[in-house]
């Protein structure tokens, strides 16, 4: 421990804010209070089960949803904050609140429906000022949330601040926040076009079907949140455990051995790891008790789930293949397609008949297909077919598409565009609608010539990974996520679409 | 006509018209263009099996004197087009108009429309104009790509035209001596087909590829931007586009690069100055250049 504390005070290429978080989690990893099976703790020592450095002691819910349409309407007592009058008091009132919304990153994860919550205030007559504070509210944001696990929503409904703030992401092409679009049948011609405009630029909004979530949170207000996680406002996950398969596949004897006992039992031992955090979290960790957003109102306990994350679905069905001595691999063989299906089928049955004790009623814990971190070497993120192996565009969404819908809390590809696009954005808002037609959740792009760049689910400037290479220091956290994935999982090479 | 050959599809494609579409290339041509970019497309397969051994993969075969192309089998390194003496390629299908539509069903949903292309897609308008009515019944826009080379204004071509939503046109130069030289063709009914089509809103974009030194851009920019701004002017449905294509080298024979065009490079920005100024004069406000 003295070692890692020390280590992080002299370490050159990190911020002071990077070193505080640092010092907080090795404090955090030198004791130990989490019960863990054997097998639990073998595997997450070998890798295969990850809780994506939570840390050892959750004294905070990995995601948080705070309602921000009631803040909005209320203000917060704890904080002293009364409704907003104007636009410039809005975006203070907002940007004075997600200073105190933590999560796994100690930083906001969602912002709310930015466009919603600022429309109120905006209007023809002070169109002019009311851009001058979207970007002053968007820059703020990107140098004080200095990590871009950081996602804000917009839509379906056309809006004239969601066009201002389109407008103002195009002009400041900077990585936080992340942005989606819930797109649905209100959602206008005029700002799904700026939307892909906006992507072609800063490889942001997303595309996501509004009815799709909407169904799956039985018709609850939700928010995509951090990559591409979809959850309740007003709730959150407490944590995120995550299985890589195809390391996993790699302990199995067969095919019928994998998905007989491997795959459940590692499910069951999972699942009861991610119920053994959510213990902790909410019975000895005091953040439900005394937390002001809790009191509040903001969030409440009932409505936070926790995500069962996959990794490297491609790389156990190509591995489960190879024991079978049959031929084909994930993505492009009908018959590892099947197999992957049957991978995610087994693993939503057993998370639908797991019961966690913490939750009210018939909460259920959420399937999410896990983007991959920086140092996951040979392994894909969640169903994703491996970068350098992609199928011409119509092809890779056909194969994607039936996935998505065992994923409410999170799916999706990134498709990249060459420029030509930029002159017929009409082009991808044809290919997003037929996506969704055939069972497509999420959509992501962005132009082959963008500085940002959506790297597996967060953004990155390409320019501030260049700089990390030369040894110096970068604001975000997240860049150098991006370089590790940049140089470990080629994520910066898939497929060109022309 | 109940089979022809075809080239390629293209599923989506966001450089043949409005959004997303499939494109349809249709094999052989009627004009020799000095800058064509896939010469592959102009002749029909002689079946001289030239190409055959020459295959790395053995995707070729001669079977009755007939050579096949296993499209499973080939790597597409394009060998065969290359040891082609004739401006042909082995690697076209022979499709039906049942077939075609059934492809054209499993992407209809991401799709506004279709294009046909080439080739010369006007060669084949009977088998054309029995697609588009089976395209039209599935809700898609259907598209010509045309050199322009036949007279559409003929009443053959009148059933033709009714299922064709929009032309795309090329005007590649005004000049007839020239072109004749550039294209080994005549550009007389190419004149006749732009004031047809757009006259009667059928013209949705017409395009014209800026070749430096060899070719009088600005005569054609001015004369056909003067009909398209003429034309607009009167129009009340959509404006039509005027495309200005810069030439690039890429596809084109190597021993036309070797001759008549060597040392003929890419347009710069500099160059198109002076179109710029030609088309804002023309009254032409809807233009692309690529």
């Amino acid at each position: 421990m003295r070692e890692d504390v020390l280590n992080l005070i002299k370490n050159k290429h990190i911020t002071f804010e990077q070193r505080v978080l640092g010092l907080a989690h090795v404090a955090e990893n030198s004791i130990e209070v989490l019960e863990m099976t054997d097998y639990v703790r073998q595997y997450i020592e070998e890798g295969i089960i990850c809780d994506l450095f939570e840390g050892n002691a959750p004294y905070r819910p990995r995601y948080i949803l705070p309602d921000y349409n009631k803040f909005i309407k209320e203000g917060c007592k704890f904080l002293n904050i009364t409704p907003p009058t104007d636009i410039w008091e809005a975006i203070n009132n907002l940007l004075m609140f997600y200073k105190h919304v933590p999560s796994i990153t100690t930083m906001p994860v969602y912002l709310g429906n930015i466009d919603y919550l600022l429309e109120e205030f905006v209007n023809k007559e002070n169109e002019e000022e009311a851009y001058r504070a979207i970007k002053i509210f968007l820059k703020h944001i990107d140098t004080t949330i200095t990590d871009s696990f950081c996602h804000a929503n917009i839509g379906p409904r056309e809006t004239l601040s969601g066009m201002l703030i389109l407008k103002a992401m195009r002009e400041l092409e900077l990585p936080t926040p992340n942005l989606s679009l819930k797109y649905s049948e209100e959602t206008t011609n005029k700002l799904a076009i700026e939307s892909i405009n906006t992507a072609l630029v800063t490889a942001k909004p997303s595309f996501a079907l509004d009815k799709m979530y909407r169904d799956d949170f039985d018709g609850n207000e939700y928010g995509i949140v951090s990559c591409y996680n979809g959850l309740e406002v007003g709730g959150g996950a407490h944590t995120l455990v995550r299985v890589r398969l195809g390391k996993l596949a790699k302990t199995s004897k067969s095919k019928v051995n994998f998905l007989e006992e491997v795959l459940p039992e590692l499910a069951k031992e999972m699942l009861k790891y991610i119920d053994e955090r959510i213990r902790f979290l909410t019975e000895e960790s005091v953040f439900f008790k005394v937390n002001f957003l809790v009191e509040e109102e903001f969030i409440k306990k009932e409505k936070f789930t926790g995500l069962f994350g996959m990794v490297g679905l491609a790389e156990c069905v190509n591995h489960l293949m190879e024991l079978e001595k049959i031929e084909g691999r994930f993505g492009e063989s009908q018959i590892a397609n099947e197999l992957g299906m049957e991978i995610v089928k087994l693993l939503t049955k057993i998370i639908k008949n797991h019961r966690c004790k913490y939750f009210v009623e018939d909460r259920k814990h959420l399937l999410h297909s896990q983007v991959g971190i920086d140092t996951d070497e040979g392994e894909s993120p969640g169903c994703r077919i491996p970068i350098g192996e992609e199928p011409e565009i119509f092809d890779h969404i056909v194969q994607s598409s039936p996935f998505h819908k065992y994923f409410a809390s999170g799916i999706g590809d990134i498709y990249a565009f060459d420029e030509t696009y930029k002159k017929n954005p009409q082009a991808i808002l044809d290919i997003i609608k037929g996506s969704f037609n055939m069972g497509l959740r999420f959509f992501s792009m962005y132009g082959s010539d963008c500085d940002v760049v959506r790297v597996t689910g967060y953004l990155v400037k390409k320019s501030e990974m260049e700089k990390l290479d030369t040894g110096k220091v970068v604001l975000r956290d997240t860049t150098n996520l991006g370089k590790g994935a940049r140089d470990n999982g080629r994520a910066l090479e898939r497929k060109l679409r022309k | 006509m109940k089979r022809v050959k075809i080239n390629k599809i293209i599923k989506f494609s966001n450089v043949d018209g409005p959004g997303n579409r499939m494109s349809i290339f249709f094999q052989g041509c009627n004009y020799n263009c000095l800058y064509c970019h896939n010469p592959e497309t102009i002749n029909i397969c002689n079946n001289c099996a030239l190409c055959v051994e020459g295959c790395p993969v053995g995707a070729l075969k001669l079977v009755d004197s007939k050579v096949l192309w296993n499209e499973k089998v080939c790597i597409e390194c394009d060998h065969c087009i290359e040891l082609c003496d004739r401006n042909s390629t082995p690697k076209t299908q022979d499709v039906s108009i049942e077939e075609l539509v059934e492809e054209i069903k499993k992407v209809s949903k991401f799709i506004r429309g279709i294009t046909v292309s080439g080739g010369e897609a006007t060669l084949y308008y009977e088998f054309i104009t029995k697609l588009f009515v089976e395209v039209k019944k599935l809700g898609l826009t259907t598209f010509v790509d045309t050199n322009g080379g036949v007279d559409l204004s003929k009443e053959r071509y009148r059933k033709f035209l009714e299922v064709t939503d929009k032309f795309m046109l090329d005007v590649k130069v005004w000049d007839g001596n020239t072109h004749k030289y550039l294209v080994e063709n005549e550009n007389k009914n190419v004149i006749k087909n732009l004031k047809f089509l757009g006259e009667s809103g059928k013209l949705y974009e017409v395009r014209t590829v800026i070749v430096p030194k060899i070719l009088d851009n600005m005569e054609t920019v001015d004369k056909v931007s003067e009909i398209i701004g003429d034309i607009n002017s009167k129009n009340k449905v959509e404006n039509i586009m005027y495309k200005i294509i810069k030439y690039r080298k890429i596809g084109v024979r190597k021993e036309i690069l070797k001759k008549e065009l060597l040392n003929i490079e890419t347009p710069t920005d500099e160059d198109l100055k002076e179109i710029l100024e030609v088309l804002e004069k023309n009254r032409v406000e809807k233009f692309i250049i690529i």
